[in-house]
């Protein structure tokens, strides 16, 4: 019986010696690979990219929005338009009658042109309370907090991000310093530190004030959302009850508002982004089945050239068994070579994209790499099996006069 | 050695049956040096596959070492060529992509034996054949005199009882051809079976016993003292 090692330097001389078929292959499987270790790669890398963008707000944060989602059906409604505006006397309500609630930030956003002497800059505006600060995990690199507890109050004082205190101020000194937000002036008591950027709001540039200032300047009396930090020890899903609850009572009757808890949100984006990632690993695996068709080609082709040796190795005494291990092991040679280029191939495109761009997480899960080798391994047998059967069942005599 | 009974063998080319072998009967003992000849067609080179159980019978018994091989399973068939047979083929049916040694070790590759042992043995054939300076040749590098001492070689590295050569010298020219005759018939008086097909009336009379063929049959058995 003709030994493994023998029937793998057979396979290997067949490779070298048929270099270009052996190319075609291997770079078949190659790309097949690595398509799936790129493309699950990139879907896992917005995944984290986006759970990474809500994980800012905590697992005792609730997130409440006009409308109700299931007015409209499907995703809650993001841009926050409903009949009745939720607005600064349903926060104050809020915030006195639910104990559980230890902060709430109630939240307006427009843009508007904010200008310090002959520096403008067209930016978003947020209105809020000092609990933004806190809610939002937010710090404060230069000045304090605004001074605004009480949301009814409209105070002349505003806190810029990082960018924004670049672009207006250059060198010169922010805190202390008034500037213009549309009609409104405000003097800026404090600087916002790093990028602190979500729900794709980039806050290092932008400014916060008074959420009444910002009412004024958007002439917008409902709110865009209200931001609520649990306190410690109170069942997140019994609070959002609540919040519901006292809404409903306050809106007189009508359920009209939509409070998420992000982890819910995240649950709902990790499965979203999950299928995701697996559908377009399911679009790569397809490749690899297009790498299988072409082995079962070649090595079709392959059979149909080498018939009389087939005849030969017959006459000199190969049995069926080792004419179709022959065929086999070559197809799983150039199977596993391809595999382990576009493996590495696929791994240092992820690595050249991680650099090129850091802010996201380009990761290409264990799983899909595993799964990427597993369909290259049942591609490249699977579609070898048939013709090497087919090889190996040729009578000697048929293969080595080509009788059939 | 061998024994075939009422050997039958027909092909068929559309509707038109074509009586391959009809009806054969031989027997063949060990060491005996026969010639097939015969007309195109006649059914020489099936009776050689038939022989090298390369074919299977229709019907008919055949006998090789007291085996009945007509219904063997193919396995078993295989391990028989193995281990009894050796064949020289006309168009040498050398593998391109290996050298000459490496070709003189396939038979002993398939029959699993160690590396060593086959570079061992065929560098021995290869010095008796007088082509150990050929031995790391591709077959495209090699004469066609030097392609047939490679077969022949391959076909004796394992030491087989038969040796079958269909047309050997059909594509040499008669120096090369004559080289060739003078090592089957050395391997021949040194105890091995040969059976040569052969259009050329000269070589297959150099044979002990001769066999015609006409039309699928053996119409003359006879030997060179006229027996």
């Amino acid at each position: 019986m003709i030994r493994r090692a023998d029937i793998i330097y057979f396979s290997w001389q067949v490779l070298i010696r048929h270099r270009f078929r052996s190319v075609m292959i291997l770079l078949a499987m190659a790309l097949g690979v690595a398509s799936i270790v790129v493309l699950t790669a990139l879907g896992e890398g917005a995944r984290r990219y986006v759970l990474g963008e809500f994980a800012f707000l905590g697992s005792d944060v609730l997130v409440m929005l006009p409308g109700k989602k299931e007015t409209t059906g499907g995703l809650p409604p993001l841009m926050g338009t409903a009949a009745r505006d939720i607005t600064l006397q349903d926060v104050e309500q809020l915030s006195h009658r639910i104990s559980a609630i230890s902060d709430i930030a109630p939240l307006v956003m427009g843009s508007a042109e904010v200008s310090f002497k002959q520096r403008s800059r067209n930016i978003t505006v947020l209105g809020s309370s000092a609990a933004l600060i806190s809610v939002r995990q937010l710090t404060l690199a230069q000045g304090r907090n605004l001074d605004v507890n009480d949301v009814n109050r409209a105070t002349k004082q505003c806190l810029i991000g990082q960018t924004l205190k670049t672009e207006l101020f250059g060198r010169e000194k922010a805190i202390g310093s008034w500037i213009r937000a549309g009609d409104y002036r405000c003097r800026v008591v404090g600087v916002l530190q790093g990028r602190g950027d979500a729900f794709g709001m980039d806050l290092s540039d932008s400014l916060i004030m008074p959420v009444v200032s910002a009412q004024q300047l958007f002439d917008s009396p409902g709110l865009f959302r209200v931001i609520m930090k649990i306190r410690h020890g109170y069942p997140v899903d019994d609070v959002k009850a609540r919040v519901i609850a006292l809404m409903k009572d306050l809106h007189q009757g009508e359920e009209d508002v939509t409070v998420i808890s992000p982890d819910a949100m995240l649950a709902t984006f990790d499965d979203v982004f999950a299928a995701m990632t697996l559908g377009v690993g399911a679009i790569a695996a397809i490749s690899m089945v297009v790498a299988g068709v072409l082995i079962m080609n070649i090595t079709l082709i392959n059979v149909s050239q080498r018939t009389e040796e087939i005849g030969l190795l017959k006459a000199l005494g190969a049995r069926a068994v080792d004419i179709q291990q022959l065929f086999l092991i070559e197809a799983l040679m150039t199977t596993l070579i391809g595999a382990g280029i576009g493996l590495l191939g696929g791994l240092s495109i992820v690595t050249l994209a991680r650099w090129a761009l850091p802010e996201v997480p380009f990761y290409t899960p264990v799983w899909a790499v595993f799964s990427a080798l597993l369909v290259a391994l049942i591609a490249g047998l699977g579609f070898a099996w048939g013709p090497s059967k087919r090889a190996s069942r040729l009578l000697p005599v048929d293969a080595l006069y080509r009788r059939k | 050695m061998i024994n075939l009974q009422g050997i039958c063998k027909t092909f068929y080319l559309g509707e038109q049956a074509v009586h391959a072998l009809d009806h054969i009967d031989l027997d063949v003992q060990q060491g005996e040096y026969l010639s097939v000849m015969g007309p195109s067609g006649s059914g020489k080179s099936t009776l050689l596959n038939m022989l090298g159980l390369l074919d299977r019978p229709d019907s008919g018994s055949y006998q090789l070492a007291n085996i009945e091989t007509a219904q063997l399973p193919e396995v078993e068939r295989a391990e028989l060529r193995s281990q009894y047979i050796g064949f020289v083929f006309q168009a040498y049916h050398l593998i391109p992509r290996l050298n000459a040694r490496e070709n003189i070790e396939m038979p002993m590759m398939l029959a699993g034996v160690k590396a060593v042992e086959r570079r061992r043995l065929a560098d021995e054939v290869l010095e008796r054949l007088a082509i150990s300076h050929r031995a790391e040749h591709l077959p495209k590098q090699l004469s066609g005199g030097e392609r047939q001492r490679v077969a022949i070689a391959r076909a004796i590295v394992r030491k087989p009882t038969i040796l079958l050569a269909d047309e050997p010298t059909g594509n040499l020219d008669s120096r090369s051809g004559e080289e060739v005759m003078l090592m089957l018939e050395q391997l021949n008086r040194e105890g091995i079976t040969l059976f040569m097909v052969t259009h050329d009336v000269k070589l297959g009379a150099r044979a002990h016993r001769h066999l015609v063929m006409v039309d699928g049959k053996i119409v003359e058995d006879s030997t060179s003292d006229g027996a």
